[in-house]
């Protein structure tokens, strides 16, 4: 089963407070994620201020600035694992570095049905 | 059979029923995959057996017969089912491939007890589902049995309970318990679920409704299957511990519902067999050398329950556990509790000056107990206007209920 481990945290303070991960640590736990062969996708994302919102009505695509949504936390950025059930996949999101400083929202993907 | 089988099979049946249909349901949901499923697939088998036992006799294993029974039907009605929706053929054939499990199932049929509790009480459950969950799936209430309990309305509740059913089917909640060092953060969960059921029923037995099934009872029953089956320290002590605060049960309300306090208690009331119990659990317990905060919290009450009299309590003793307990999990309700303890070993000036303190800090300032303990302790002192006004502030943040009744007579006490 896959599940998105989306994360969120404050882009003010991501980068600076204590227990705000380095760039390199990231990596280091996105390998070792990805050496576990679970790992199906992770980025890291630009600040929200880079967001563009997209959307189409009747017909004619609206495009605005920012993100979809003002938000305390903004998404800071995403896992994409294969997981066998919750626990495991609450396992590999616990320990993303960043959710020392953010949260960690865990979603099951949805099997489209065709 | 002793006697004449064909009178006796049906009755033995329903026996079974009321002993065993949780645990074969619980064996269910883990081969299922599926909790109502899995409810239809235990009452089919039960039909079958009532059937065919009077006929062919009772088997050598009835439970491993029904869970097998109540598996086959389950694949009949997937299949069945499967004629209309052709993404259920592929699970009726993988539930049908599952035959090694299905050839033990008697020697898991308590692990699948286990593994359903954690199920049940997982955080990823909102708190209130937990507790609805727990008490519909394990101990097998119904729902509205559970919603008067918690003076909700049926239909919310079962929609609470559809929706946790739900999460655990979509975002694939294992049912297994957990193992490593995710077991202690998991257990906790449990614990605290077990402990809500047991303080909804313990402290709504004093309040106006007294229609609520004993949920107290459900969550000692609860207590002791934990122990049972995972014998940890912490599950001992919140088995202790709830078995100490019902051995008061009798003591602490006046036949017309009034609230009593510890230290008025007629203490020949108390449940003495309760009591030796629950001394025996905290003891091993505190024996493990892993000591948490619920056998803390039953030692504490080891410790009332051993004074003959309140004033032979060993209050030095119950000081040094809230320091433990301090120690183990600080929180502004232990340091409340802790400060009383010592109004009672050093006198009434030194514990009121720890609760200002605390009330001081803020947090505690809106919680009714901290102005009621204020309050009394002035009293004590003399000190009648602080008394009368501490007593006033706590009264305002009661809700209508003996405690309240309680209150407003102390407050007229100083009028």
């Amino acid at each position: 089963m896959k599940y998105l481990c989306l994360v969120y945290a404050d882009e003010s303070t991501l980068h600076s407070l204590p227990d705000s991960p380095e760039d390199a640590e990231c990596q280091a736990y996105a390998e070792q994620v990805a050496g576990s062969g679970r790992m199906l996708a992770a980025e890291a994302l630009e600040p929200v201020a880079t967001a563009t919102t997209v959307r189409m009505r009747g017909g004619k695509v609206s495009i605005t600035d920012g993100p979809f949504a003002e938000t305390k936390e903004q998404l800071a950025g995403f896992y994409l694992v294969e997981a066998h059930d919750l626990n495991e996949a609450i396992q590999v999101a616990a320990q993303i570095p960043a959710a020392r400083v953010g949260s960690v929202e865990v979603r099951p993907v949805r099997q489209l049905q065709v | 059979m002793p006697t004449d089988a064909a009178v006796d099979i049906p009755a033995h049946i329903d026996a079974l029923y009321r002993s065993d249909s949780r645990r074969i349901r619980a064996t269910l949901i883990r081969l299922l995959g599926d909790f109502d499923l899995a409810e239809e697939a235990v009452q089919e088998a039960f039909v079958a057996a009532m059937a065919q036992w009077p006929r062919d006799g009772v088997p050598d294993n009835p439970r491993a017969w029904l869970v097998s029974a109540g598996r086959f039907r389950a694949i009949d009605r997937i299949r069945q089912r499967a004629r209309f929706d052709a993404s259920l053929a592929e699970l009726a054939w993988r539930l049908a491939e599952d035959e090694q499990e299905v050839a033990e199932p008697a020697s898991g049929i308590e692990d699948d007890r286990l593994r359903l509790i954690f199920t049940c009480c997982h955080p990823a459950l909102a708190p209130e589902a937990q507790v609805a969950l727990t008490l519909r799936e394990v101990c097998g209430l119904t729902t509205e049995a559970i919603a008067s309990a918690f003076l909700t309305a049926t239909p919310t509740l079962a929609q609470r309970i559809v929706r946790a059913k739900g999460k655990i089917r979509d975002a694939r909640i294992p049912y297994e318990v957990p193992e490593g060092p995710a077991l202690a953060e998991r257990l906790d969960s449990v614990l605290r679920v077990v402990y809500l059921i047991f303080n909804e029923g313990y402290l709504s037995s004093s309040g106006e409704s007294l229609t609520a099934p004993d949920l107290s009872d459900e969550a000692i029953r609860l207590g002791r299957l934990l122990v049972e089956l995972l014998p940890e320290p912490e599950a001992q002590g919140l088995l202790a511990l709830m078995l100490l605060t019902e051995s008061r049960r009798a003591a602490r309300s006046t036949a017309e519902g009034e609230l009593v306090l510890l230290d008025a208690q007629d203490r020949r009331l108390w449940n003495r067999a309760l009591i030796d119990e629950g001394i025996a659990r905290v003891e091993t317990a505190l024996r493990s050398r892993r000591v948490g905060p619920y056998a803390l919290q039953a030692a504490i009450a080891a410790v009332h329950a051993e004074a003959p009299t309140a004033a032979d309590t060993d209050w030095p003793q119950i000081v040094g556990l809230y320091d433990v307990l301090m120690r183990v999990e600080p929180s502004p309700v232990v340091a409340l509790n802790r400060a009383v303890a010592v109004a009672m070993r050093d006198g009434p000036a030194a514990g009121l000056a720890l609760i200002d303190a605390l009330l001081a800090e803020g947090e505690l300032a809106d919680y009714r107990l901290a102005h009621a303990a204020r309050g009394e302790l002035m009293q004590r002192l003399g000190q009648r206007d602080g008394a009368r006004a501490a007593f006033a502030r706590a009264l305002a943040l009661t809700p209508p209920g003996p405690e309240q009744r309680h209150l407003a007579a102390r407050l007229d006490g100083l009028a």
